[in-house]
């Protein structure tokens, strides 16, 4: 009896790997089939370029030189030595952006008069496009690397923020009453329920505002400085380099969308809500 | 019974109402003995020799520590609220008895057990536990709540732990949870996600996690309500067992009479508008503390249904 329980757990359980797997496969098709469809819309539009009278110049952004440069640049090591400065300066921007939204996000959760005063404010200002910011950002600052972190951290402030006061709202006091009653001082609170409760809204936020710093960043980096991927776009606008420009392009969206994955994973680590699976 | 010992002042007043020759004894809103705080510097007078003759009665448990628990005319109401939700409340729960708070709902019962548990301050009155005024929630007294609410991101045994850690005590969570979780049998548990469990393996969790920091009183409020009646039954099983094993103090709110009559040595019986207390009987006299209770033996039925008589007569409509 024991022995067929067992047997037929264990087959189960090949089954629903076998599932697993099947459906991990698909989805890794569909993607793939997505990219490829990419792929083919970009080479039409090189082609349309080609063959269009007035539009030749930019024949070298099809899908066949853009490549070719962009593999070029990555064996000069050109894409690190670009990448760098753009990630140095969109880590200390969220970095930024954490260290004041978080705390923030936690004291207008928990505080309804601090809700009530900031929130008019809060939005008001949220709607400003960080670029706007710019010319202020430029004079009040020594240094370009600061006026371009102080940008992206205006930009990546607020998803941050909102998620974590929304994360808090929805805390279960029942938590914060069972832990006063365990012994705990607002410190305990803190580190043992209210930050690992909303660990999840807060990686969310985060993700959020990557997404928004990301695009923010090339912008901010047009003007002023001599590295990272912005003045990279710029660079080879202005010397006419359309191979060198697209191969920039696929630069920008290949590393968001590993640091998009990234933040996913995070998400899927510290996230305490057992999914369906 | 160690309990018809006690010569102590404040013991006095159950033992008179234990002693009254009706069952039921009319709540007096006039005591007749002006009963004093103990003396905040003195622990309870009587806790040495209480816990030699439990410790002679009980060998299983290690050391007996209830608490000495004194309501003294406590009155509340909430803020914005006309009418009081507790009036005259004047209670005396002796070391290691385990007491039923019956009545029905909005007659101030969880209001009373949160009183207690320091979680609120009353607007009139006291509560004193081993002779000291509970000002705020403390370690050592804990409460149990209908849900368990268990922190779903750690495993059974980070929760079990929890109180310990809170209290600068984490080198003893090694020795102390597995033995806790054994209480419990959630042994084979110790390290699954809480949301792993069922609600009544979940209710075990939580208390494992109260007892983690050896409380001298245990408050329950309605913990089982929410349990199927077969997890329920066991459970009201085990918190009594384990509980007079360690010799605690437990005051049970309840709005179920059998669940009163199973788990207590005696019941409060409370009516509402304003919440007061109407009846203190005690349960089962006749049976042995460690007795199972069984539905079918007489004894404990005929209990029973006198509390459901004097239930139907006094706690209101």
């Amino acid at each position: 009896m024991t022995d067929a329980t067992l047997h037929d757990v264990s087959d189960e359980d090949a089954a629903a790997r076998r599932a697993h797997a099947l459906s991990w496969l698909h989805s890794l098709g569909i993607g793939l089939l997505g990219m490829g469809l990419l792929l083919a819309l970009w080479a039409l539009g090189g082609w349309w370029i080609a063959n269009t009278p007035g539009m030749r110049a930019f024949s070298q952004l099809a899908p066949g030189p853009t490549l070719e440069r962009l593999w070029q640049m990555a064996q000069r090591g050109e894409i690190w030595s670009m990448s760098w400065p753009s990630l140095y300066r969109v880590g200390w921007g969220l970095a930024l952006a954490i260290a004041i939204g978080v705390p923030m996000g936690i004291l207008i959760g928990r505080l309804g008069w601090l809700r009530d005063l900031t929130n008019a404010p809060f939005q008001f200002l949220r709607m400003i496009s960080p670029l706007s910011w710019m010319p202020v950002a430029v004079m009040a600052f020594a240094t370009w690397d600061g006026a371009i972190i102080f940008l992206i951290t205006v930009a990546a402030v607020w998803p941050i923020m909102f998620a974590t006061a929304a994360g808090v709202r929805r805390i279960d006091p029942a938590w914060l009453k069972v832990s006063r009653n365990l012994g705990a001082n607002p410190f305990h609170q803190l580190f043992y329920v209210i930050l690992p409760a909303i660990a999840q809204d807060i990686l969310t936020g985060i993700r959020l505002a990557l997404g928004i710093a990301w695009v923010v960043l090339v912008p901010a980096e047009f003007l002023g400085v001599s590295s990272g991927l912005g003045f990279a776009i710029n660079d080879a606008r202005d010397s006419l380099d359309y191979a060198r420009l697209g191969a920039v392009v696929i630069v920008i969206g290949v590393i968001g969308y590993a640091l998009d994955m990234l933040c996913m994973l995070a998400i899927k680590r510290f996230s305490w809500l057992r999914s369906e699976t | 019974m160690a309990q018809t010992a006690h010569t102590s002042p404040a013991s006095r007043r159950p033992a008179l109402g234990r002693l009254a020759l009706s069952l039921i004894r009319r709540a007096d809103p006039t005591p007749a003995v002006a009963l004093r705080p103990l003396p905040a510097a003195a622990p309870a007078p009587d806790r040495t020799q209480d816990e030699t003759s439990r410790q002679g009665s009980h060998r299983s448990s290690p050391r007996a520590r209830g608490a000495h628990v004194q309501i003294e005319a406590l009155s509340h109401r909430y803020r914005g609220m006309k009418a009081p939700c507790l009036t005259d409340i004047d209670l005396t729960v002796t070391p290691g008895q385990i007491v039923a708070l019956v009545g029905r709902s909005g007659c101030g019962k969880s209001t009373l057990l949160h009183l207690i548990a320091g979680l609120m301050q009353p607007a009139q009155g006291g509560v004193f536990i081993d002779g000291n005024r509970v000002r705020q929630a403390s370690p050592r007294w804990v409460m149990m709540f209908q849900a368990p609410s268990l922190f779903p991101w750690m495993t059974v045994t980070q929760n079990a732990a929890l109180g310990l850690r809170f209290a600068g005590r984490a080198g003893e969570i090694a020795k102390r949870v597995p033995t806790l979780l054994e209480m419990v049998e959630l042994t084979p548990y110790a390290q699954r996600n809480v949301q792993d469990l069922s609600g009544g393996q979940q209710q075990r969790v939580a208390l494992a996690r109260s007892l983690a920091t050896e409380p001298e009183l245990l408050l329950l409020d309605e913990p089982f309500s929410a349990l199927d009646a077969f997890t329920r039954a066991s459970l009201q099983r085990d918190v009594r067992r384990i509980t007079r094993e360690l010799g605690l103090t437990v005051v049970l709110v309840t709005h179920d009479i059998t669940e009163a009559a199973l788990m207590a040595d005696r019941a409060i019986v409370m009516a509402p508008e304003p919440g007061r207390v109407v009846a203190d009987t005690p349960l089962n006299p006749g049976l042995s503390p460690d007795d199972p209770r069984r539905r079918d033996c007489p004894q404990f039925e005929a209990g029973r249904a006198r509390l459901a008589e004097i239930f139907e007569t006094l706690a209101g409509r």
